[in-house]
């Protein structure tokens, strides 16, 4: 099975693709993309597996040796991404059947986001510079396709500053890779990070970082550059928020970890600057998830700040931080993808986003309620649940490197989330009961089924953290030894 | 002949910046499709722009051209591409739902969905 890293972008791509064929219809559709998400978790799955078991797989396309063609690369780190990303582009398809509506469900929904997991799924799998620019284009595309989808006109006005921002950065991704191409003459990942090692003048290769800072910064919303996110992120449909808040910001922290422990793993200025933009977008993120009465935008700033939790526990560079950083990371895709299920729920019921117009919905729908508060808790990193340990590793890995300022920040912080996200639950779920007639029961399987499996998954990720340590280690140690990757992919 | 290069990409991302920072839907879009212009020559200048024989397979070529630029902003122009024309759909449709391409009048927070 020397194909393996391949199978999560091809089956999404094969179904995708046979998916354009029939838009209307709507049964088909939903079948074969809810079948096919599955079958790429099961084929996800068995790659972990057997990354753990064995080592880092690589796959040279074409069977071109290594710096000349374009290489995928599993290692565990990227693995456990490919596998999240399925899982929870499985559940979301599921819940999409009768959140999304059938207006949109006619008009390629479903292979745009099929589309979508191919890109993720590559963009996380591949170890060529420039690749990884493609599939991001391809998810870019995706992505556009389902802002624009259904054609309100909040969309419509969002989506074209959507398009434009990321159009800017794709420009300044390929000026990043032509500079690096220029001063190594390479594009695959790993030679790109042996090469790099030697080559003198400092100055350059941190312009080149920057950049990519700016780039994969604007992708994952980090502090000067988040402006766009939270109008862009309110307007489409819930189940393409979800998508978003728990896919899309994860690409860029991925991207920028990656290539930071790749390319410029010893570059003290880089690390600095990215631990304290790390900390700004915690400070901005936070503000934001207090000051709004919105429950969309609530949970927006939220991935803010988890987006700058991470990078921060990923520029610590201790042992402790980076792995921190990847328990974090993981935790915070299932539990956005939770959460904003779970609001979509909430505003489904009530038929508005404004927490002062909802109150007491948990007498009509407790389940609703008590899944919601699960998930909240788990957000704020309650102990046994699974924010916890990721951000208990990421503050002593802070310690440990002697950012207490940061540390701190962290800690005060997780009081805030906890407190804007007790706000919905306080607000809207709790208090003086009312009663609701939706259109749509959010009680129906289609939609509580797969919220019950995220919402489980996050409560057993949080309980099953020793079994997962060692997936956890592994990947921190591939990320602070970059020698490992090159090993791997150019087979010395 | 790379300095020449530089200066012409530096130019039209120059005159892309212009444009995108005006207030006219179509001028942003024409924008962006120069801005990807100036940065698919800046990509190809920065292989070197060497002169020689096709890159053809074999280790007894004298000379030949490098061909990852050329592949590369093959791709990128392809995409590019495909971008800009999804954006022009975008910006007729935003146009006809929202009477202006103007996007000062675009600004403002309305719930209609």
């Amino acid at each position: 099975m020397t194909n393996l890293p391949v199978y999560p972008i091809l089956i999404p791509l094969l179904a995708a693709t046979a998916l354009l064929f029939f838009p209307k219809k709507i049964k088909a559709q939903r079948f074969i993309a809810a079948v096919t998400s599955g079958l790429t978790l099961l084929a996800s799955l068995y790659l972990l597996l057997q990354v753990h078991a064995e080592d880092t797989r690589t796959l040279d396309l074409g069977s071109w040796p290594a710096p000349f063609g374009i290489t995928l690369v599993s290692d565990i780190f990227s693995a456990l991404l490919v596998t999240t990303t399925s899982f929870i582009v499985f559940s979301l398809i599921i819940y999409s059947f009768k959140m999304i509506g059938r207006d949109r469900e006619g008009f390629y929904y479903y292979p745009a986001m099929m589309f979508l997991l191919v890109g993720v799924n590559g963009a996380f799998t591949t170890g060529d510079i420039f690749n990884l620019f493609v599939f991001f284009e391809v998810f870019l595309m995706a992505s556009y396709v389902m802002i624009v989808l259904g054609g309100t006109k909040g969309q419509l006005r969002e989506s074209f500053k959507y398009i434009l921002i990321n159009v800017l950065s794709s420009a300044l991704f390929v000026i990043a890779i032509g500079y690096l191409y220029s001063v190594t003459g390479s594009l695959n990942m790993a030679d790109i990070s042996a090469r790099l090692a030697s080559i003198e003048p400092v100055g350059l290769i941190t312009v080149i970082g920057v950049l990519f800072l700016i780039v994969f910064g604007l992708k994952g919303a980090i502090f000067p550059l988040y402006f766009w996110m939270p109008s862009s992120y309110a307007a489409p449909p819930i189940p393409v928020l979800a998508v978003f808040g728990a896919l899309l910001t994860k690409v860029g922290v991925y991207s920028i970890a990656r290539t930071f422990s790749l390319f410029f793993p010893e570059n003290e200025f880089l690390f600095s600057l990215l631990s304290l933009l790390a900390l700004l977008t915690i400070v901005v993120g936070v503000i934001g998830a207090v000051a709004y009465w919105d429950v969309k935008q609530i949970i927006i700033y939220n991935v803010m700040i988890a987006v700058g939790v991470i990078l921060f526990g990923f520029a610590t560079q201790t042992e402790a931080g980076v792995e921190g950083a990847v328990f974090y990371l993981i935790h915070d895709m299932i539990i956005k993808a939770g959460l904003f299920m779970l609001i979509g729920m909430l505003i489904l019921i009530t038929g508005t986003s404004n927490l002062k117009k909802m109150s007491g919905t948990i007498k009509q729908f407790p389940l609703v309620g008590w899944l919601y508060f699960i998930a909240a808790l788990s957000l704020a990193g309650i102990p046994p649940l699974s924010g916890f340990i990721g951000k208990l590793l990421i503050i002593r890995g802070g310690f440990e490197a002697e950012e207490f300022v940061g540390s701190g920040l962290i800690l005060l912080s997780s009081l805030l989330v906890l407190y804007s996200v007790m706000k919905i639950f306080l607000n809207g779920i709790w208090g003086k009961p009312e009663e609701y007639r939706p259109k749509v029961t959010p009680n129906s399987p289609s939609i509580m089924i797969p919220t019950i499996i995220i919402v489980f998954a996050a409560i057993m990720y949080g309980f099953g953290a020793e079994g997962l340590h060692s997936f956890m280690n592994e990947a921190a140690q591939q990320m602070l030894n970059p020698e490992n990757y090159q090993n791997a992919v150019l087979k010395e | 002949m790379e300095i020449l290069m530089s200066i012409v990409a530096g130019l039209l991302v120059a005159a892309a910046v212009y444009l995108i920072l005006s207030k006219s839907l179509l001028r942003i879009i024409i924008g962006t499709a120069l801005l990807s212009h100036g940065v698919h020559l800046m990509l190809f200048t920065m292989g070197g722009l060497q002169k020689g024989a096709a890159p053809l397979l074999g280790l007894k070529a004298e000379s030949y051209t490098d061909p990852l630029p050329q592949a590369l902003i093959l791709t990128a122009i392809v995409i590019a591409f495909g971008v800009t024309s999804f954006f022009l759909v975008v910006a007729y449709r935003a146009y006809q739902e929202l009477g202006t391409d103007n996007v000062e009048e675009m600004r403002g927070q309305d719930a209609d969905d």
